[in-house]
C-alpha cells in the first residue's frame, strides 16, 4: 500500500503577521486553522485529525483543549522544522487507514515578541555537545557549510546566489519580512556570524504560524475546487552515527528517494521546489541530496539564475522562502508546502508562477546539519498527475 | 580574544566514569567487544551492533581538523572569548568530537589540521578535552 492519491491537501493559510506582540501562540494556532478550514470550505467542526509539533505545550493534549477539537486521530511528531511536513504523510497514511477524513496541521510560535524559546529535555550527547560556546543554529550549520567548501570547492559567492534568488521573489509578496532584491556583493559583504555563513546567509526570524487541511478523495471531490494530490512521502533521520557523522550531505538522500518512489515520478518531472531553507547551506546539501545535480555541484546549478522563477532550471521558493519571507517559529516547513500548494493551484503571485506545474516538491529539514536532523521530502501534483 | 570559559559539563550514570577519567588528564573511549568499532560519545550499548560489552582505553589525543567554525558574537558565558573557534576533530581512533581549538589566532585554523589534545579543569572535578595545533 502505498500513500499516492490517497489524500488531497484542500485547505491552506499563512498567517500574514511577522511581529504579533498581541498574540499568544495559541491565539496564532486558532487563526491559522480557521484561516485553512475557511480556504477549504470546510469547518472547524470538520476536522477529526489534529497534528501540531512539540512547542503549543503539552502537544495536542494543549491544542485540542485549547481549540475544543475531539479528533479520532492525532499526532506530535516532532522533528524540528521538518515535522509539518512528516504531518502531511502521516495525515495521508491515517486518511488511507480509515482513521480519519479531515486533518488538521497547524504551527505557530513568537520568536520576535515573547514566547520563550523551547526548552528541550537533555539528551545523553548534552554533555558532549553544548559545553563548546554555540548558540545558535548558525554555529552548527557553519560547520556543514565550511566542510562542503573544504571538499567540493564551494565559494560563500556561490551560497549568497541562493539568498539573491530568495529575495528577488521576495520582492513580490507584500508579506515578507525583507522585501528588498539584494546582490551577491551585499551577501558576501555582510557580518559574517560564523564562519562561513553571513547574515544574509541566515533566515529571517519572524512571528507567524500556517496550516494545512488534507482531506480524503471523497471530501476532496465534494470541495469542488483545485486542490493538491498528495503522490508521495519519505521522511528519514540522520544523525551523528556513532562519532562518524559526515557534514556534507543531508538526509535528503534517504528521504527523497522514497518520495519520488512512491510517487513514480523523477526529478525531471518537478516543475517547482519549496526546498527548507534556513540557510543557504541547506537549499545547496538539499538539492543535491535530492538529485536535481550531482554531490558537490551545488554551488554551479545555483549559479545564472539557476533557482529564480519562472524560468530557472529548478525554481524554487516563490513566497521568499525562510531566508526572506517568513520563518515562524524558528520553522520554515509549514510555508513550504502552503507555496507548493500555491503554485500547483496557480495562485502564487503572477511574477513567479511558474507556468503549468504538474508535480511541486517540497522539503523540509528540522534540527541540525551539524548534528542531527529530520528530512521530509512531499511530492504533490494536480488531480489526474 | 581572551581565554575561554569551563563550563562544567551535564554528567550521567553513563557519561560519569568519561568525565571522572578528564579530571586525570586522560580521554577515554569505548570499544565494542562484538564488532570492534570505537563508540563516541559513551553509552552502554554499542549503536552499530547493540552489543551491551564494551571496554574503554586511552585514546591518542591526536587527531585532525574534520571541520569549524569561528564564531564571531554570542550572547552566553563564552561572550567575552570571542572570536573563538567550535569544530569537529576527527580523532585518530575514528570518532569526530564537537570541541574547540584553542591556543591559536582563530584565522589560522584549517580543515585537516593536525591538533592534539588539552584539558582545561572546571573546577567541579573533570575537565573539558580541547585541541591545540599540533608543534604549538
Ligand atoms: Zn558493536
Amino acid at each position: 500500500m502505498t500513500i499516492r492519491g490517497a489524500a488531497f491537501i484542500a485547505g491552506i493559510y499563512e498567517h500574514p503577521g511577522r511581529d504579533l506582540p498581541n498574540h499568544t501562540i495559541w491565539d496564532i494556532h486558532t487563526e491559522v486553522a480557521i484561516g485553512a478550514l475557511a480556504d477549504a470550505g470546510l469547518s472547524m467542526s470538520d476536522v477529526d485529525a489534529l497534528f501540531c509539533d512539540g512547542t503549543a505545550g503539552f502537544g495536542v493534549l494543549t491544542l485540542c483543549d485549547h481549540l475544543g477539537l475531539r479528533p479520532t486521530f492525532v499526532d506530535n511528531t516532532e522533528t524540528g522544522g521538518s515535522s509539518y511536513l512528516a504531518h502531511v504523510g502521516h495525515a495521508a497514511a491515517a486518511i488511507a487507514a480509515g482513521k480519519c477524513s479531515v486533518a488538521l496541521v497547524t504551527l505557530a510560535g513568537k520568536p520576535r515578541t515573547g514566547s520563550p524559546p523551547v526548552k528541550w529535555a537533555a539528551g545523553p550527547e548534552t554533555g558532549f555537545e553544548t559545553v563548546w560556546g554555540t548558540a545558535s543554529a548558525a554555529h552548527s550549520y557553519a560547520l556543514a557549510a565550511q566542510r562542503h567548501m573544504y571538499e567540493f570547492g564551494t565559494t560563500s559567492e556561490q551560497l549568497a546566489e541562493i539568498k539573491v534568488a530568495a529575495s528577488i521573489h521576495a520582492q513580490y509578496n507584500p508579506n515578507a519580512f525583507l522585501q528588498k532584491v539584494v546582490t551577491v556583493d551585499e551577501v558576501v559583504n555582510s557580518p559574517m556570524v560564523s564562519d562561513p555563513l553571513h547574515r544574509l546567509d541566515c533566515c529571517v526570524v519572524t512571528d507567524g504560524g500556517g496550516a494545512l487541511v488534507i482531506v480524503s478523495p471523497e471530501i476532496a471531490k465534494k470541495l469542488g475546487k483545485t486542490n493538491a494530490k498528495i503522490l508521495g512521502h519519505g521522511e528519514a533521520v540522520k544523525h551523528t552515527s556513532n562519532g562518524r557523522i559526515d557534514l556534507t550531505y543531508t538526509g535528503a538522500v534517504w528521504s527523497g528517494p522514497r518520495a519520488f518512489a512512491e510517487a513514480g515520478v523523477t526529478v525531471k518531472d518537478v516543475g517547482y521546489a519549496s526546498i527548507y531553507d534556513s540557510f543557504t547551506i541547506t537549499v545547496l546539501q538539499t538539492i543535491e541530496d535530492l538529485g536535481f545535480c550531482e554531490k558537490g555541484k551545488g554551488g554551479e546549478f545555483v549559479l545564472d539564475g539557476g533557482l529564480v522563477a519562472p524560468f530557472g532550471k529548478l525554481p524554487f521558493n516563490t513566497d521568499g522562502g525562510g531566508l526572506c519571507n517568513n520563518h515562524p517559529s524558528n520553522r520554515g516547513g509549514i510555508t513550504k508546502v502552503i507555496e507548493a500548494v500555491r503554485q500547483l493551484r496557480g495562485e502564487a503571485h503572477p511574477a513567479v508562477q511558474v507556468p503549468n506545474v504538474q508535480i511541486a516538491l517540497a522539503h523540509g529539514t528540522g534540527g541540525s546539519l551539524g548534528s542531527r536532523h529530520g528530512s521530509v521530502t512531499l511530492l504533490l501534483g494536480q488531480e489526474d498527475a | 580574544m581572551s581565554s575561554l570559559p569551563n563550563p562544567a559539563p551535564m554528567v550521567t550514570s553513563s557519561s560519569q566514569a568519561f568525565w571522572n577519567a578528564t579530571a586525570e588528564g586522560r580521554f577515554t573511549l569505548q570499544r565494542c567487544t562484538s564488532c570492534d568499532v570505537v563508540v563516541w560519545f559513551p553509552r552502554k550499548h554499542c549503536p552499530d551492533c547493540w552489543t551491551e560489552t564494551l571496554s574503554v582505553f586511552d585514546a591518542s589525543g591526536r587527531g585532525t581538523v574534520y571541520s569549524f567554525t569561528i564564531i564571531r558574537k554570542v550572547a552566553n558565558d563564552y561572550k567575552a572569548a570571542t572570536p573563538f573557534v567550535v569544530a569537529y576533530v576527527e580523532l585518530s581512533e575514528g570518532p569526530r568530537v564537537m570541541t574547540n581549538i584553542v591556543d591559536c589566532d582563530p584565522e589560522s585554523v584549517t580543515v585537516g589540521m593536525p591538533v592534539e589534545m588539552v584539558f582545561h579543569d572546571t573546577g567541579e572535578g573533570n575537565a573539558l578535552y580541547r585541541f591545540r595545533p599540533v608543534g604549538n
